[in-house]
Formats: structure tokens, sequence, C-alpha cells
């Protein structure tokens, strides 16, 4: 494959194909991680290691895998890597592996790395696998990160652990939105997220499966109509 | 290519065999950095907490300067020695589960939810020149919302008034009970008193903030907004550690120099 075509499969999940807004995938992780943004930059770099890694040594053994087996010798794989990952933290950065505690281990039930393993690894060389998952990782990064900007500055009043705004409580003027440090406003924000990309790229957009019936060919209880 | 038992299971084998070798090697090759890690962070909190942290030298190097003593709980003398029991790793919170070195707790007096205590504490000393106390640091742990907080308390050589309280351990809620750790809350423990004048433990987080104008100041903590049962926690915490349970006899005994 030519070096374009490497090109398009690292692009396409960071906003056409992304992970979390198109595929709604790894949501947990998202709304957990990302009340400070250097513990979300650590995460986002485990998961984007886990990713591009698992892929990749998933399609080196692809054909040999057998397929009545096939998800859990995946899962197999995701597992040790991302033991190795945790490892790796606690060793090295001791202060953000504590901060993220469980969640580095959940990358294991992460469905983005799954995902990429089932519908990318198994089909492909290793070389694409491992540029899809390290795309993949990237798409799922960026919108961490930007939530993690928007929850920490308007949630803390800071970005890294640095003061921007001046919080009222060290005689600032800034009144943080606390509501913003909890899990459920990622939620919020990665729904506007999802709005406003579906708004630029409208193709995203799903075609609807079903519509509301009109409310006067609603059956007629009272006749006795049902399941019409 | 028709997938045969053996393939099968001669495959998951070697999967198995590989992923093994791969995790048992970096779960051993890093241990000792993650231990070293570990304690590490615990030391420099106790170092915060003595308000003596300086993070331009090594921590061990700082940590030096403190003695480390037992405290039998059971009648508040310190000890230099116990048989089995190394005082430089030994860790309360790991042997208050051990049997023979632990007993379970009294759930009525039990307010600070540890269900089991230790039969020895820890104690750390930072002496002056003339070997006359300058701090002492205290191992504290408790209850809060989500889990048990575990920290470091320090105080001045009276062996009453807080010189800084630092936690290393919790699960509290970040921004709300998570903000334990915010430094300016825990400034407005320096120089709190933990007993009043009968000697009560009488130091208290209160709910909201505390008024300049209360005669009881000097015992009270303001509340962490939006943190009420972590708030409550912490006080139960001081009043189980600094009670009859806890290291009352120890202090009593060691302020009137014995």
């Amino acid at each position: 494959m030519a070096a374009k075509g490497y090109l398009d499969i690292l692009k396409k999940p960071l906003v056409d194909e992304n992970p979390i807004t198109l595929q709604i995938l790894g949501i947990c992780s998202a709304l957990a991680v990302t009340s400070n943004l250097s513990v979300t930059l650590v995460m986002c770099v485990a998961l984007t290691s886990v990713v591009a890694f698992s892929n990749l040594c998933i399609s080196f053994v692809r054909n040999y895998i057998p397929s009545s087996v096939r998800i859990i010798v995946q899962m197999t794989i995701i597992a040790s890597l991302v033991i190795v990952v945790d490892e790796l933290l606690k060793a090295y950065d001791y202060e953000t592996s504590k901060k993220l505690s469980v969640f580095v281990g959940l990358i294991i039930t992460n469905c983005i790395v799954m995902g990429r393993a089932e519908a990318f690894a198994m089909k492909e060389k290793p070389l694409p696998s491992f540029i899809d998952g390290l795309g993949n990782g990237l798409g799922y990064s960026f919108i961490l990160i930007i939530v993690a900007i928007i929850r920490e500055l308007f949630g803390a009043g800071s970005l890294m652990g640095i003061e921007i705004l001046p919080l009222t409580s060290n005689g600032g003027w800034y009144q943080p939105n606390n509501l913003l440090l909890l899990p459920p406003s990622s939620f919020i924000i990665i729904g506007l997220l999802i709005w406003v990309i579906r708004e630029i790229k409208r193709e995203q957009i799903e075609v609807k499966e079903f519509r509301l019936a009109k409310h006067d060919l609603s059956p007629d209880l009272s006749k006795g109509q049902v399941n019409v | 290519m028709k997938d045969s038992v053996t393939k099968t299971l001669f495959v998951s084998f070697v999967v198995c065999f590989i992923c093994s070798l791969v995790v048992s090697y970096s779960a051993v090759s890093l241990r000792d950095a993650q231990e070293n890690n570990k304690l590490n962070d615990k030391r420099s909190k106790i170092l915060q907490a003595a308000g003596i942290f300086n993070s331009s030298t090594p921590v061990e190097e700082q940590f030096k300067q403190l003695e480390q003593k037992f405290i039998r709980f059971s009648d508040g003398i310190l000890v230099d020695e116990v048989e089995g029991l190394d005082i430089s790793s030994y860790d309360p919170v790991e042997f208050s589960k051990k049997s023979g070195l632990s007993k379970p707790v009294n759930p009525e007096e039990d307010i600070a939810v540890i269900k089991s205590q230790e039969h020895y504490g820890k104690i750390y000393i930072l002496k002056n020149q003339d070997q006359s106390i300058n701090k002492v640091v205290l191992p504290v742990r408790g209850y809060g919302l989500w889990g048990t907080l575990y920290g470091f308390i320090s105080l001045g050589p009276d062996l009453n008034t807080i010189q800084g309280l630092e936690f290393y351990e919790h699960k509290e809620t970040p921004g709300l009970g998570g903000e334990v750790d915010n430094p300016n809350w825990k400034n407005i423990w320096k120089g709190k008193k933990i007993y009043d004048i009968s000697s009560l433990v009488s130091i208290e987080v209160v709910k909201g903030k505390t008024s300049a104008d209360d005669k009881n100041i000097a015992y009270k903590v303001d509340g962490l907004s939006g943190a009420t049962l972590t708030s409550r926690g912490v006080t139960n915490m001081m009043h189980y550690w600094f009670g009859d349970n806890g290291y009352k006899s120890a202090l009593e005994k060691l302020s009137n120099g014995s």
C-alpha cells in the first residue's frame, strides 16, 4: 500500500470515523478520566499504545487464530498489553497512575480496542493494522483532550494543574462550576461535540430507522384495535 | 483451512504462554521501581506534614532527620524495638490486619470505621539540637464517603498544636471531598489544637465556615463545601486516633517526659 493509503488510515478515525463521536465507543473512560488534563494525556498515551500494539500483535497471528477461540485470544493479548502498560505507569509515573487507578486496567474492556482488533486487525496486514490502531487512539485522544480542557478550565480554573482563571477560593474572581468536575458533565460535553461535528459533517447523520406514527394513525383501543 | 481441536488447543497454549512470559517479566523487572515509588510517596507526605519537605533533595536523605519509634497502644509507651518487626519498614496499616499483631475494634467505639487496629503504632519524631521534641508525625486513617482516607498529622512541641495534615491515599470525589488535598484547606489546620484544657478531643471540621469571634475557634476547621460526609469522616478520624484507643496516652506520657 502506498504512503498515501497509510495516511488515509491514520486520518480517517480522527474526525470522519471517530471512535467516540461517530461510533460512540469508549465512553466510560471518557467520562471518568477527563477532569484533569495531565491525567487525561497519560490515559490517551496508554490507550493509544494499547490499541496500536494489540492491532499489531493480533494482525501478526491473525492467520493462526482458530475462529472458535478468536475473541478469547484477542482478549488475552489485549489484557497482557494493558497489564504491561499499568506496570510501566506504576514504575515511572506513580503520581498519575494513582489518579488513574482502575481506569488503566479498564482499557481491557474498552470497546475501541476490541472493535479495532475484530474489525481491522483480523483482516489486514500488520503495518496498516498498527497505523489503524494509532489513528483510532489519536481519535479517542482528540475528543478526550477537548473534554478535559473544558472540564479542567471551567471546573477547576486551571490547565495541567497551572492556574489560568484565579478562583474565588484563592482570592481571584472565577467561581468554578463544580458540575464540570463530576462525570455526568462529560456526557453533556460529548453530546454537544457530536452535535457540532454532525452539523459540519452532515454525512455522519444517520438515517432514521423508525419514525413516530402520526397521532391519528394510532390504534383505537376502545375498538379493541391493537398491533396495527 | 479447517480448525482441528489440536490446533485450537495448541494456539491457545502458545498465546497464553507468550503472554504470561511478557506479563511476568514486566511485573518482576519493574517491582523494585514500583515499591520505591510507593515508599517515597509516603515518605514525602510525612515530610510535608512535618513541614520540612524540600523537593530538591532526595526524599531518603531528608527522611533521615526523623527518628522512628513504635507506640504500644495498650499502655502508650514508646518502644525502640519489637521482636520480629523492623521499624524502618513497619507499616501500621499493613499490620492492622495481621493476626497476633492486631485486634478488632469494638463497633461502638469504631467511629472512624477502621475495623481492626494494630497493636503497635508508629511515630516519627523530629528533634531539636538539644534533643527536645520539635515535631511529631502520626499516621491517621478513617472512613470518608467512598473509602478510607490515609494520612499523616504533625504536632508541635506541646503535642497539641497541629503543624500539618497530609493524605496519601483516599477515594473522595475530586473537587468535593477530594479537596482534602487543597493546600488552602490544609493550611487552615496549622495552629489548631486537638485537646481542650480538660484534655478532651475537641478538634472538629464544622459545617460551613468558622466565624472569627467564636471562642472555640482554635478547635474548629472550615468544612469542605459539598462534602459533608468527608468532613465528618475527618472529624471522626481525629476523635478516634487522639482518643483513648489511639495516641492519647502515648502523647500524655511523651509530654510528661517519660
